[in-house]
């Protein structure tokens, strides 16, 4: 084994390690027993008492929505405000302009879906002001919303029968002041100490060893960093994201960063564990999860590593593998783990251009998208994966001869009916939007629009295709990373890749809380030798088969025109 | 006493002939569209019919050859009909098993009562609350329930046991049933229902469809399907603007094709097939359902009462053992034993003189005096010619008799009818001119085979409750050894109720059989009520199920049914499902491979051409549903061998298996279409 892959075998170790104790942390934080941030607990009243909340009053599923979809309403508006304007607020040096209203809404939805679809870069498109007070707020408070959804969901596991699923604003706020927080200043320090800027100084000149002169963009950039990739956000401070040598100088914050990225939706998994108390559920989870995510990290680093065959054949040799869109400080096999990590997660930062992958891993990252519950985003992740457990517990109840029941409650038609619903709407809105994109491109390229149709793709044939694939699985999936050969800062991509962010947010999230609303609220059933177990790995397999046969079965031949297609061709 | 089921052959031609009608009548669109899944199939028919007439009328061959799109028009039709067949068999199946129970109560000629008067009508005049007479060899023109006499009835029409039973006014014992016969006495009956709505006439009447609701985990699954039936619609529906993307012209028959092989068409249609078939094995075990969601509750039962007496034991105890007191001799204790049961008709006494092996004409009875046993003196027994005074009955009053005499009572035999008492066993003290002789040992006789049974119930997660009027100890001492779960005793019918409400609280289903009118209020609580036939109309009419074999363990029958019913639901939907695998890998690089020939590497199979690997997929598509009707019929086997195993079982067999099946039967399709193409 080569150095790069014992690299990568070895972050991921690491991560794991560090997930345990802190999946163990976070459980102990929202049971509210003592934990040594115990010191911010005068901070939290404060919040509290100025919001008029109290955070012991329960909510039901219902109420848990609402407090949540109205914040978050609450933030869209302010967010897109503050980016129209901004050339008009504080903190703008370099004298960027205000954002378009399209562009407004893309940017705006993005990042309070806990996404990082970017129409345009961070250098430019952004002020200091709305990089921190729109981008970085919207990355805390969006990561934060979706860690308070889960512990919903976990009380709903816990709970024999119950309305409570705990306080929205109990958990947001914790979430953020004693997970989120901590963990970013830490990230921050080690970026900070490694070359990426904390400065609210505009752009530097510096002159090369050519002569030449070069505007440098820099900012307080590190704080911001850290809680892109903790929180599972992604947006970049500057264009190219973690590819750029400000962002991610070497080979440790590499590391780092690709240790943020997994690290709290992995501890998340273990958190499920400890808070509800069943570890060996969290265990055979975590081991799905876990195999998959694997799998796919294999795949790639090994077509990464190889090289591209058409450069082969031109008799050039690629000792360190295919290194197109690529950065020589961190090296092919990095990059493969970062690709698989990000989209594992509904990160969406990059370290490599995604659109410069090999046909095959670039199909692996878009399928991974397309399940999008490999650990997930934080806490989003274990809601996409419980609207598949559901689906498997349906089926393999109907197997064993009993009426299905998850964690002593009877699956019925309406849950199966949401589950099934938002398994359908993935389906919908990738490959509507992509057929709607594709049916522009082959019969309107030359309809008058600022952008014309023809002129989206930089790629023609199948790899033109994964763009549009690619762009529209990781809006549903609020991953964010594209592939960037797509001319995506249009009225056309702005808006509906916006509508794909919204839906495929909010409806992913909320159907969850739904379904564990109604099933905690049904009698409990004790288990009995005929009760199949949901903690049990024979689980896991069908719920494994259950998402790998639902994703095939919905993506298969779009998978085969796109990045099949272009492997075959290739190879 | 003899069984005779009546089985009826998986394809009975009669039955093929009814349901090949049937495939066509249920074309109609508005039958069909209460299942979404052939419906859609039904539409694609509909549209592959109009591109036939199309291409006919207008020559146009920008939608491939005539042929071939009648060809594919032809095999999705088949679909439909195949469908439909499964559905028509099970409804004949069903409604030939009703019939042959209901050709029992044909119009036969009733003695009805008018005020004083008798009249001859026909049985279809009855309406509910006549009366009518019965005598020995008459048939019973209607059910009802009998209000004067007592009648041995031989009910083997309905049953098929050859034994008579025993019905009379009043008691639980009450009921008779249209079309059995009276063979000695003169009966009473009531008329309990109103022509064409007895429990029988619903059974058919739901077998049929006519009344046929779908049971809470078939909607569940519906709509399950469908979800998946809508996403192969948006799979199909962008595959337009994908492939004019692709510059790759695809024609509707391919569409249509796709889409018919990828929308679960498999369980589609055979879902109703399946439910009917689960009622009519509930049917066939001679238990009449009320609807089909009593059958699937029964497979989730958690918990089921069962009586003592008939069901755990055989009816009544018997004499097991002879303990003489010291100093007596054996032969002269068994002897006196049997002396003191000759006038004893109770089956305790009979059961002790067939202990006793001897033969009582020997004795000399002549001016002999039988006691009878009394409440009051709880002993009974025979003063003989001789001056013998014998007497056998319970402990404390033969300890009386004994003492009052003068004697003492020997202390090995009462540390003996301790040790009976503790062991779950009645002792009976025999004296002799108010001397002890010894003690009788009385036990419950478990039933053979009951206790693997049970072990078998705990397998499956269901807890077995006994119910006795057993003081506890005894009761113990049974549970235990039949191997049941937890026992009420010494039970009165709320104890039942309240025993029902409390596991109920718990989340747990309960499942109980009884016959009696104070058992219908439990019945009634309980999830799956199951009455016996011969029990009084308010318990039939209490429960969800009707025995018509009055045999106490059916319980365990109708729960295995249940479960046998989803798992069958449950596994042909995953094999359906898990055929799609292969489906693709036939259908897309079909549909690609002209203008993307990089795509020829995922014709895995190595199918000849295009044409012929979509005509593969459609017909292994259509012909795996004439293929499964068996096992849908039938049913897949429940094993009692805990949800997880039998989740990897099943999950191999029809996960698995439905994946890799497909991939055979597609090749050898289109190795055999090879040689006509």
């Amino acid at each position: 084994m080569n150095g790069e892959i014992l690299g990568t075998v070895l972050i991921f170790l690491f991560t794991l390690l560090l997930a345990y104790p802190l999946g163990k942390y976070i459980a102990r934080v929202f049971k509210g027993e003592r934990t040594f941030t115990n010191f911010m607990n005068p901070v939290e009243r404060f919040f509290f008492r100025v919001c008029g909340i109290n955070p012991n009053e329960s909510m039901n599923w219902k109420q848990f929505l609402k407090a949540m979809l109205t914040i978050n309403m609450l933030w869209l508006v302010y967010a897109m405000l503050l980016l129209i304007f901004q050339h008009k607020l504080p903190m703008n040096p370099d004298g960027n302009p205000g954002q378009t209203p399209d562009l407004a809404f893309n940017t705006a939805i993005s990042f309070l879906v806990n996404c990082n679809l970017q129409h345009y870069s961070g250098e430019s498109g952004l002020t200091y002001f709305t990089q921190l007070f729109v981008i970085t707020f919207l990355q805390f408070v969006s990561a934060a919303t979706g860690i308070a959804l889960l512990v919903a969901l976990f009380n709903g596991i816990k709970e024999k029968t119950t309305q409570n699923l705990g306080n929205f604003w109990n958990y947001f706020v914790k979430s953020i002041t004693r997970i989120l927080l901590p963990l970013s200043i830490i990230v921050a320090v080690i970026l900070a100490f490694n070359g990426t800027p904390t400065s609210y100084a505009g752009k530097d000149t510096i002159t090369t060893l050519q002569g030449d002169t070069v505007q440098v963009s820099r900012g307080p950039a590190a704080g911001m960093i850290a809680i892109k990739q903790l929180g599972t956000n992604g947006g970049g401070w500057f264009g190219v994201n973690s590819a750029h040598p400000l962002e991610n100088p070497n080979y440790i914050t590499n590391a780092v960063e690709t240790i943020s990225i997994l690290l709290i939706p992995i501890a998340l998994v273990f958190a499920l564990g400890f808070y509800v108390n069943r570890k060996k559920l969290a265990k055979v989870i975590f081991a799905v999860m876990t195999i998959l995510f694997v799998i796919f990290c294999a795949i790639n680093i090994y077509y990464e590593t190889k090289g591209n065959p058409a450069i082969d054949k031109l008799g050039i040799a690629q000792t360190t593998g295919s290194m197109e869109g690529k950065e020589v400080r961190l090296g092919a096999a990095a990059t493969a783990l970062w690709s698989v990590a990000t989209t594992s997660t509904s990160n969406g930062s990059v370290n490599g251009m995604h659109d410069s992958l090999t046909p095959m891993s670039g199909g692996v990252v878009i399928l991974d998208m397309m399940i999008n519950a490999l650990y997930g985003g934080v806490g989003v992740g274990l809601l996409n994966y419980f609207i598949f457990i559901i689906i498997a517990v349906f089926m393999s109840g109907l197997m064993v001869g009993r009426t299905p029941e998850f964690m002593g409650h009877k699956v019925e038609a309406r849950e199966v009916k949401i589950a099934a619903l938002i398994t359908l709407l993935s389906a919908f809105l990738i490959k509507g939007f992509t057929a709607l994109a594709a049916y522009m491109v082959a019969h309107h390229p030359e309809i008058g629009w600022a952008v014309k149709p023809g002129a989206w793709l930089n790629n023609p044939s199948y790899h033109g295709f994964s763009e549009m694939l690619y762009e529209y699985t990781s809006s549903n999936a609020n991953n964010g990373s594209g592939f960037e050969g797509l001319g995506d800062n249009n009225i056309f991509w702005n808006v509906t890749t916006g509508i794909v962010l919204l839906i495929g947010r909010f409806l992913p999230i909320i159907a969850p809380i739904a379904i564990i609303g109604l099933l905690a609220n049904k009698k409990f059933i004790p288990e009995s030798p005929g009760t199949l177990r949901t903690d049990s790995y024979t689980f896991g397999v069908m719920t494994l088969a259950v998402i790998i046969i639902v994703t095939a079965l919905s993506y298969l031949p779009a998978l085969a025109l796109g990045p099949l297609a272009e492997y075959f061709s290739l190879y | 006493m003899t069984k005779h089921k009546r089985t009826i052959r998986l394809f009975d031609p009669a039955l093929v002939g009814t349901a090949a009608k049937q495939s066509f009548i249920k074309l109609n669109p508005r039958l069909m569209i209460r299942n979404p899944v052939m419906f859609t199939v039904e539409i694609a028919t509909a549209v592959m019919l109009a591109v036939c007439i199309w291409q006919m009328v207008t020559g146009n061959m920008s939608q491939g050859e005539l042929w071939y799109n009648i060809t594919i028009f032809v095999i999705l039709f088949i679909t439909v009909l195949f469908a439909n067949f499964a559905e028509g068999i099970a409804e004949a199946r069903g409604k030939a098993q009703a019939e042959s129970l209901r050709r029992t109560r044909e119009d036969t000629p009733a003695k009805k009562v008018s005020g004083s008067s008798i009249t001859i009508v026909s049985s279809s005049q009855l309406r509910k609350n006549d009366l009518f007479i019965c005598e020995a060899s008459d048939l019973i023109p209607m059910d009802g329930e009998i209000v004067e006499g007592i009648a041995t009835i031989d009910e083997s029409a309905i049953t098929g046991e050859s034994a008579p039973v025993i019905r009379e006014a009043g008691g639980d014992k009450s009921s008779v049933t249209g079309g059995t016969k009276v063979l000695s006495d003169r009966i009473k009956v009531r008329v309990t229902t109103e022509p064409g709505e007895s429990f029988l006439d619903k059974m058919i009447a739901l077998v049929e469809g006519a009344s046929r609701q779908k049971t809470p985990n078939e909607i569940a699954l519906t709509i399950l399907l469908a979800a998946f039936t809508l996403i192969f619609i948006i799979v199909c529906v962008t595959l337009k603007p994908f492939a004019d993307y692709a510059n790759t012209p695809i024609t509707i028959a391919a569409f249509v094709s796709l889409f018919v092989c990828l929308i679960p068409t498999t369980i589609g249609g055979l879902l109703s097939a399946i439910g009917i078939a689960g009622m009519d094995r509930a049917l066939r075990a001679n238990v009449i359902a009320k609807s089909g969601k009593a059958v699937e509750t029964a497979g989730d039962v958690d918990v089921l009462l069962l009586d003592k007496t008939g069901t755990i034991t055989i009816g009544n105890r018997k004499a097991t053992n002879f303990y003489p007191a010291n100093g007596v001799d054996k032969t002269t204790f068994i002897e006196a034993c049997a002396l003191s049961s000759i006038a004893d008709q109770t089956p305790e006494g009979k059961s002790i003189i067939e202990l006793a092996n001897v033969n009582v004409k020997n004795f000399d009875t002549n001016n002999a005096r039988f006691i009878e046993f009394t409440a009051e003196t709880r002993s009974s027994g025979v003063d003989l010619a001789g001056g013998r005074r014998i007497r056998k009955g319970a402990f404390d009053s033969i300890k009386n008799i004994v003492v009052k005499a003068g004697n003492s009572f020997p202390d090995e035999t009462a540390l003996q009818v301790n040790t009976i008492s503790s062991n779950g066993g009645t002792p009976l003290v025999v004296c002799e001119n108010e001397k002890v002789l010894g003690v009788i040992e009385l036990q419950d006789i478990i039933k053979p085979g009951i206790q693997e049974r049970f072990e078998r119930l705990r397998k499956m997660g269901v807890k077995t409750v006994m119910v006795t009027g057993d003081n506890p100890l005894t009761a113990k001492y049974i549970a235990e050894k039949a191997g049941v779960d937890d026992f009420i005793a010494e039970a009165k019918p709320e104890d039942k109720m309240n025993y029902i409400r409390k596991e109920q609280q718990a989340g747990k289903l309960v499942a109980m059989m009884g016959d009696g009118t104070n058992d219908a209020p439990a019945l009634a609580q309980a999830d799956v009520g199951v009455s016996m036939n011969s029990g009084t109309q308010a318990a039939k009419e209490a429960g969800n199920m009707v025995d018509l074999d009055n045999d106490p363990t059916k319980l365990i029958e109708v729960v295995e049914i249940g479960k046998q019913l989803l798992i069958t639901r449950g596994t042909l939907t995953t094999f359906s499902i898990a055929n799609d695998v292969a489906k693709y890998f036939a259908i897309v690089p079909a549909l690609f491979i002209a203008s993307i020939p990089a795509l020829q590497s995922l014709n895995i199979m190595r199918l000849d051409s295009p044409e012929s690997a979509i005509l593969s997929a459609i017909i292994f598509n259509a012909l795996i549903i004439p293929i499964l009707i068996p096992l849908a019929l039938k049913g897949v086997q429940y094993r009692p061998i805990g949800a997880s195993a039998l989740l990897r079982r099943n999950l191999l067999v029809y996960g698995l298996g439905g994946i890799i099946a497909p991939f055979i039967g597609i090749k050898l399709i289109d190795m055999l279409l090879g040689l006509f193409m």
